[in-house]
């Protein structure tokens, strides 16, 4: 069977697809380029998918669509049976969709805007998506930014006072604001010192546990992705290459451009020389 | 032992008064022998990148300096113009983080390289030549092809290896590279630094290895400094740093680094954040964020004391607290 | 109070923009501004003499404790009338760019945000109107319309409009692809509600630089209607159409009734570059 191409499931496979995000060979193109090309997945829900694979596999574009910054091409993507494939209508659907998944960007110095208090920011998003009392948002606020380790001296301070790591707690906590179903990552630790990066990574196991929100993880790191998620997809040229779950795919990896992706990660004892027999590997396995 | 190629001896880098209130770099020393790969490893406004910059010269501006920077016994930091572009040209060069910036997008890839020879009085011919052997060096295919082009047209981990090639063409006794893979792709890393690494070793050119990642430091390095708020925390030899870590925030940098290893565990975070430079407190600068911090931790700046094998600066490192 | 933490932080505007300390050369620009204003409001109050009355037994007296510019050929004081003048020398302009930056701002922000064919439409549009000089399309209006204030302004405005459009335009498309402005459409927000609450605010100062060079070319464009006779009509008090009266004072060797108003439009038309120029300058450095 050709590995390289994973089908997407028929109309008539109905049945478990109704629940969580089921994503069903979506496409898109830029200026004849294809970017995303056939891309299938499901992420069950209070799942955590890993989308991993190097820059211009199409991962970044995926999540994009996913959230409606982009419209695909072709394809479906339903979450709990309702499609969001058409743009939305009225302003009814449109906040159910932003309800339905959320995004966290991969740089918190350009992701919040640069006017607005933070707590302003969270408060915002209840605005629109909640009538609440006053008191009662105000609270929410507070719980919220509580919930990613923010108190009430960063709720009432610019983002530009905060540091980078207190500014991703902020978009995690805007994103969550509107208590979505998925919550999309895209490279949302990427931008951040190590040992910030794991204080992000072990906030985003603890919300995960808390709220049941599904996590679509995407990341070109697999050590990261290894440790967050439970099934994986990797992606090369806009296509799924190989999907399992995560201890498997990293475990056993059966498509030679995951062995490659593997191999490339330093570690100590590492042999960059093994790349290039992987590349070749890679070759043999794409030439027709 | 040869005697060192590089000797950074207890430099001190202050930003004018009201910019910072703690040093960038607070008496920093560390060496690199001929042939020697050494590793610089710290997270961002560690103060690495101000170390590694002014070993060619260049600092913040109005940035006063104690202490010196020794290449093959000389001091940089008090040489004149012309001392210091013979330095850049002949004895020192350096590699950046990004290769679109250290690439004129205008000239070709031939004049980028073989500039710096010309300059240095090598005929266009020979100079020709020798561009072409570095690029095959590099591993770019077609490399007489390869110099008529422009940098647009090589990707992000291509333009590295040409940046890597001109930066040999002087036949520098030191590399510095500053982050040279932080842009790239993972599998594109792993080529560079094949390369890179393999040139060194063959021309015996020492390396200094800057990098956040300590994985990678780890997979490059013969020797690991750890930086934290400008001063040096730990210096010890890669296996033994990863099996015996003396310093509780070398200890939380190799557990909150997340691994590929099926058995790994998960990171373990380090609480709290970096310094800033607008924070001198007058301990250790990583007590705030350690486990083991004592009173006397937050009252008296550590020394860098030899224990074991290394160094490391911390009042606690010889009580057995790391396991 | 946390409503008060939580709400956005409104800077004065002339803090934001940093009016003061940007050189000398930049303050002096906003004291002559400042000044400039000052005189046209207070205007009936140190005014010596009414702008408009007649004395032809006066006629092209030299300074003096008088007439401390002198008068004009019909007897008037000059320094009077050039106090009077700021008046409409700075209310056209005003108009005009405040006319132009709206509809500027409306349609170089609609071109920006939707793009597609809006985009090429109204791009277009700006093009059309950059082909047709604006001191030709007034002399038009005017003709149909007559000579006042209101025609040259309104011909003026349009003829303005393409600049801040085509500025606006461009911040629009650039701001539309930062992560802050994506996160909105990621919330659920309407456009319209992203693009006055956020993207204006954050394109505003920008804006404004552009404007504040702007009112010096209006207000040159201006006076050269009403040299022309196209504009505010005599006896008013203009310093374009006191330039025009002062032509034949300059042939019996009066310079002062012509060069005051002339040196008057310069200092003006220089000083708005100078704080225009140094508004944007420091939007660029703060940019990075």
């Amino acid at each position: 069977m050709d590995s390289t191409r994973l089908e997407p499931a028929g109309p008539e496979s109905t049945g478990l697809e109704s629940t969580g995000l089921v994503v069903k060979g979506l496409r898109k193109s830029y200026g004849g380029r294809t970017v995303v090309d056939g891309v299938s997945f499901a992420l069950p829900r209070g799942g955590s998918l890993g989308i991993v694979g190097e820059s211009g596999c199409g991962k970044t574009t995926t999540a994009r669509m996913l959230v409606g910054l982009e419209r695909p091409d072709g394809g479906t993507v339903h979450l709990d049976g309702a499609d969001r494939s058409a743009r939305p209508r009225a302003r009814a659907e449109r906040l159910a969709r932003a309800r339905g998944i959320q995004l966290v960007f991969q740089d918190p110095y350009l992701s919040l805007d640069p006017r607005i208090p933070v707590g302003a920011c969270v408060e915002e998003v209840l605005r629109l998506h909640f009538a609440l009392d006053p008191a009662a948002r105000r609270h929410r606020v507070a719980d919220l930014l509580d919930q990613v380790g923010l108190g009430e001296r960063e709720a009432a301070a610019l983002p530009r006072a905060l540091s980078g790591g207190q500014r991703q707690r902020v978009a995690i906590a805007r994103a969550l604001a509107a208590e979505p179903k998925v919550l999309i990552l895209d490279e949302a630790v990427a931008a951040l010192d190590v040992s910030i990066q794991a204080q992000i990574l072990d906030l985003l196991g603890a919300i995960r546990r808390e709220s049941g929100v599904a996590f679509l993880f995407v990341s070109h790191d697999l050590a990261v992705v290894r440790h967050l998620t439970d099934e994986v997809a990797v992606l090369r040229g806009g296509r799924v290459v190989e999907t399992g779950p995560t201890v498997r795919v990293l475990g056993e990896p059966q498509h030679p451009y995951t062995r490659l992706l593997l191999d490339s990660v330093p570690r100590r004892g590492w042999d960059p020389g093994r790349i290039a027999e992987g590349r070749r590997a890679l070759a043999r396995a794409e030439s027709p | 032992m040869a005697p060192p190629l590089l000797e950074i001896d207890r430099l001190t880098v202050r930003l004018p008064a009201g910019r910072a209130a703690r040093p960038i770099l607070d008496g920093v020393s560390l060496s690199v022998a001929p042939g020697e790969t050494v590793g610089l490893v710290g997270e961002s406004g560690s103060g690495k990148s101000v170390a590694c910059r002014s070993i060619l010269g260049l600092l913040p501006q109005g940035a006063r300096t104690e202490g010196e920077v020794r290449v093959r016994g000389a001091d940089v930091l008090t040489r004149d113009r012309a001392a210091l572009r013979r330095l850049r040209s002949r004895q020192v060069a350096m590699v950046f983080q990004d290769p679109r910036a250290a690439v004129n997008p205008l000239h070709r890839i031939g004049d980028f390289l073989t500039e710096g020879l010309r300059a240095a009085g090598t005929p266009a011919e020979r100079a020709t030549a020798r561009a072409t052997e570095l690029l095959e060096a590099v591993g770019i295919q077609d490399p007489r092809a390869a110099l008529r082009r422009h940098p647009h047209e090589f990707s992000g981990g291509m333009l590295q290896r040409v940046v890597i090639a001109a930066a040999l063409a002087g036949e520098p006794e030191l590399l510095i590279a500053d982050e040279p893979t932080t842009a790239l792709d993972v599998t594109t890393q792993a080529e560079v630094i094949a390369v890179l690494t393999r040139l060194q070793a063959e021309r015996g050119t020492g390396l200094l290895f800057v990098t956040h990642d300590l994985e990678l430091a780890a997979a490059v390095c013969d020797r690991i400094h750890v930086m934290y708020a400008g001063r040096i925390v730990e210096t010890r030899a890669t296996d033994d740093l990863f099996a015996h870590p003396r310093h509780p925030y070398t200890a939380g940098l190799l557990a909150c680094t997340p691994r590929i290893d099926p058995h790994a565990p998960p990171p373990r975070p380090v609480p709290g954040r970096p310094l800033s430079l607008a924070e001198a407190p007058p301990g250790c600068a990583f007590a705030p964020r350690c486990a083991f911090a004592e009173p006397r931790c937050s009252a008296e700046p550590p020394e860098l004391r030899p224990h074991g094998d290394g160094l490391a600066a911390c009042l606690r490192a010889d009580e057995g607290i790391l396991p | 109070m946390t409503s008060l933490l939580t709400r956005p932080v409104r800077r004065p505007l002339l803090r934001r923009l940093r009016l003061l300390g940007n050189g000398p050369l930049f303050t002096a620009a906003v004291l002559l501004l400042g000044a400039l204003v000052l005189v046209a409001v207070l205007a009936p109050l140190i005014a010596p003499y009414d702008p408009e009355a007649l004395d032809l037994r006066s006629s092209l007296v030299g300074t003096g404790a008088d007439h401390l510019l002198g008068t004009d050929q019909s007897g008037r004081d000059v320094l009077s009338r050039l106090l009077y003048g700021a008046r409409t020398g700075l209310l056209g302009p005003l108009l005009v760019v405040g006319l132009s930056t709206v509809l500027g701002l409306l349609v170089g922000t609609l071109a920006g945000w939707r793009g597609g064919w809006v985009d090429a439409l109204l791009s277009r549009a700006f093009d059309l109107v950059f082909s047709v000089p604006g001191l030709l399309v007034a002399i038009m209006f005017v003709a149909v319309s007559g000579p006042g204030l209101t025609a040259p302004v309104v011909a003026m405005a349009v003829a303005y409009t393409p600049y801040v459009g085509r500025l606006v335009r461009g911040l629009a498309r650039q701001e539309k692809a930062r992560p802050y402005l994506e996160s909105y459409r990621v919330q659920g927000w309407s456009d319209w509600t992203i693009c006055t609450r956020h993207l204006l605010p954050n394109i505003a100062p920008t804006v404004l630089a552009q404007s504040a060079i702007n009112f010096g070319y209006a207000l040159m464009d201006l006076a050269a209607l009403s040299f022309l006779g196209f504009g505010v009509q005599p006896p008013a008090a203009d310093w374009g159409a006191m330039i025009n009266d002062g032509e034949s004072a300059l042939q019996q060797g009066a310079m002062l009734p012509a060069l005051a108003p002339s040196v008057c439009i310069v200092l003006a038309v220089v000083a708005f570059g100078i704080v225009g120029e140094g508004i944007a300058d420091r939007l660029a450095r703060r940019e990075r």
